[in-house]
């Protein structure tokens, strides 16, 4: 039965799947949105708030950065101002005429780091340049139709966009006007481009940072540096586009032609006219925020597969313990209804049992009434005298064979009484002693019990006990007959144990089968005599009572049966 | 058996009352062989009934009859003469109706089939208890269920 069950169990492992792995995807998916949901959610806000902060001051420092570039390059372009209307003031036109004074006060105004004026020139009201003093031999240049003597003219002072001129080189000028004598004339100084090129440039910060001037119309003032012809395009567009109020610094973020997004921060110089503009790209300028996003990512990504690994284990493991509880619960099923099957065989096998004894009985009577004729009749004398009555002893034998089976039966199949109860062992043997004088009497066997008054109760079934006790008491009748012999029973108590001993000075058991006297369908009884399961019946009726049974025999000196039982509760408390 | 047929005793009043009818018929004749007056019943009612017209010593009831309980049976005869001895002779035996039989004052119990000596030791055996005392039947059980 076991085996059949362990080879079921093993066939059915396999077949759980389906059920099981929907129950598995559904726990992996529950755990996960559980688990992954709370995790994007805060980890996504406090990102992003920090994000946001960082992205705040990081714009505060480069505003703060280009202001006050913004007043470094105003300050400069201040003081050639300044440089030009001390000289323009300071001196009458006829001396600044000369060249040699122009050039002598080109030469004064050289600074140590850079040159600022590059050249010096002064324009009449017509605009001819009348003296000259610089490395371009401009001489009597006229600019009459220059875009910026025409500013120039209207202006006490004045600061021209970049632009190439006769030179043909990009650079722009600083003009101061003067009256003096009636006649209006123009101080004229070159500003030396490189050394303000590289003024806008110093401002550099990150690896694409950079800064440049355009003027409203969106054209560049400064050396085009690493910029290409599409970034200035771009930078124009950005400028015109967003900047309308050229008063103040602001910032704009935008994508580049290649996508990537870019940070202007503008600052307007000259009044308005020229604009100090920050290109840097964003994420230069946010490097910070973009490693913090990588490692965030990073953490995000080894968590999730963390979660995910230990998800899909623990489910696994649930499912698993799932699948092996359910294989538990069918083997239990069928354990449950093999158990009911048997209680049923147990009820019809009674039942036969019953119904057979009836007719039994009648078939032996019936034995027994032509046994009684034959003693009488005439019959007595006739051949077949001794065949008949042979007949008759075996029908009357097998009858008793039979009996014999179906009394087994019914004790094999018995229900036992529903609940133990507490019993007093002592009358249970009186009992049994009682029930068995019968066979005593014939047996010439004499029983004497010696029964401890005060014995405590026990948690049993009588007609279990009853079972118990008969059998072995039966056993040791079989055992002592045809000679007869003592049978002893005692009662007593041991460590909380009710003993019961019974004794015979029969034969005894010899050793080699001692050990096996328990085992079911054990017998040293003929064929036909003895099932072998009253021994192991008593074994098990015993056992469930939390007691035990054991032997002791020695060959020629007789046997002793102990039964133990644990003493009930209730009595164990008086 | 010779003891058995030899001593019949003088009050032998033996009322059968079991709805096995041919267990009924030969157990009476054997009976009858052996000195004992022998009146019998098919059925519960049947058995109740005669015994209220007649005195008997001891009454066989089966214990499932289709009329009546056995258990029942006896319980109104025990009601109806107290002094009647009953003997519980049946073939759905069980340890559990034994003792509520003895219980309900039976005097004796047996399983079927049993040996006609052995019905007859106990039917004399009751007999003779009556004469000695009327009480303490509990010590006079005879082999309930040799198999249990």
């Amino acid at each position: 039965m076991h085996m059949k069950y362990a080879i079921n169990r093993g066939d059915e492992l396999p077949e759980e799947s389906s059920y099981h792995r929907s129950l598995k995807r559904k726990i992996v998916v529950t755990i996960l949105l559980m688990s992954i949901t709370p995790l994007v959610l805060i980890s996504g806000s406090i990102l992003y708030y920090l994000e946001a902060s960082y992205k705040e001051k990081a714009v505060d420092y480069l505003k703060i950065v280009v202001m006050k570039h913004r007043d470094e390059i105003d300050s400069f372009l201040n003081e050639r101002l300044v440089d030009l209307k001390v000289i323009a003031a300071s001196h009458p036109l006829d001396r600044l005429v000369n060249p040699d004074f122009l050039e002598a006060k080109l030469q004064a105004m050289h600074g140590a780091q850079s040159l600022g004026f590059v050249d010096l020139g002064v324009v009449n009201s017509e605009g001819a340049q009348i003296a000259y003093a610089g490395p371009f031999k401009l001489g009597r240049a006229d600019y009459y139709d220059a875009l910026w003597f025409r500013r120039a003219a209207i202006q006490d002072s004045y600061i021209s966009d970049v632009f190439m001129g006769l030179r043909g080189l990009p650079h722009f000028i600083v003009t101061v006007r003067k009256e003096s004598n009636g006649r209006t004339w123009i101080l004229r100084g070159t500003v030396d481009f490189e050394s303000f090129n590289a003024l806008v440039h110093g401002i550099r910060i990150g690896e694409t940072g950079l800064a440049f001037i355009l003027n409203r119309s969106g054209e560049l003032q400064t050396e085009a540096g690493p910029l290409t012809v599409s970034d200035k395009k771009q930078a124009a567009q950005v400028i015109t586009a967003s900047a309308t109020s050229m008063t103040e610094v602001r910032v704009i973020e935008k994508q580049d032609r290649e996508g990537s997004p870019t940070l202007y921060v503008t600052a307007p110089l000259k009044d308005g006219d020229w604009l100090l503009v920050y290109r840097q790209n964003a994420r230069d300028a946010f490097s910070v925020i973009y490693r913090a996003r990588t490692i965030a990512a990073a953490v995000f990504v080894s968590a999730f597969t963390a979660i995910v690994i230990v998800t899909v284990l623990i489910a696994r493991n649930m499912v698993q313990r799932i699948a092996d509880a359910d294989a538990q619960k069918r083997l239990m099923n069928e354990q449950v209804i093999h158990a009911g099957k048997l209680a049923s065989i147990g009820e019809l096998a009674s039942g036969v049992a019953h119904e057979i004894n009836n007719p039994l009985a009648i078939i032996m009577e019936e034995a027994g009434w032509m046994e009684d004729l034959l003693t009488e009749e005439d019959i007595r004398g006739t051949a077949n005298y001794e065949e008949y009555r042979r007949a008759l002893e075996q029908i009357r034998a097998q009858g008793k064979r039979c009996k014999g089976i179906t009394h087994k039966l019914l004790s094999f199949a018995r229900k036992t009484d529903p609940e133990p109860k507490d019993i007093q062992l002592n009358e249970i043997v009186e009992e049994v002693v009682s029930l068995s004088r019968q066979r005593i009497k014939y047996g010439n066997v004499t029983i004497a019990s010696h029964m401890q008054p005060d014995l405590p109760c026990v948690q049993a079934s009588p007609s279990e006990m009853q079972q118990v006790l008969l059998n072995i008491i039966n056993n040791s009748l079989d055992a002592m007959e045809p000679d007869g012999g003592n049978i002893g029973i005692t009662t007593r108590t041991e460590n909380a144990q009710v003993v019961i001993d019974i004794e015979d000075d029969g034969p005894g058991i010899p050793e080699s089968i001692l050990p096996r006297i328990f085992d079911p369908f054990f017998t040293t009884k003929a064929v036909g005599r003895g099932t072998g399961l009253g021994l192991s019946i008593c074994y098990g009726i015993v056992q469930k009572m939390e007691g035990e049974l054991s032997v002791a025999s020695s060959v020629g000196k007789g046997t002793v049966f102990h039964i133990r039982l644990p003493v009930s509760p209730d009595s164990r408390s008086d | 058996m010779n003891r058995t047929r030899a001593g019949a005793p003088p009050e032998n009043n033996v009322l059968i009352t079991d709805d096995e009818v041919e267990y009924v018929r030969v157990l009476s004749k054997r009976l009858s062989k052996r000195g004992f007056e022998v009146t019998t019943a098919f059925s519960g009612s049947e058995g109740i009934r005669i015994a209220r017209q007649k005195d008997f010593d001891v009454a066989l009831v089966d214990l499932k009859m289709e009329d009546m309980d056995g258990l029942e049976v006896l319980k109104i005869l025990k009601k109806m003469i107290p002094d009647i001895a009953v003997i519980i002779l049946t073939g759905h035996g069980s340890a559990d109706a034994a003792r509520e039989g003895l219980k309900l004052g039976a005097s004796d119990y047996l399983s079927k089939p049993c040996d006609l000596e052995e019905l007859i030791d106990a039917i004399q055996r009751v007999i003779r208890h009556k004469h000695v005392t009327d009480c303490n039947i509990q010590s006079k059980h005879s082999q309930v269920d040799q198999s249990l």
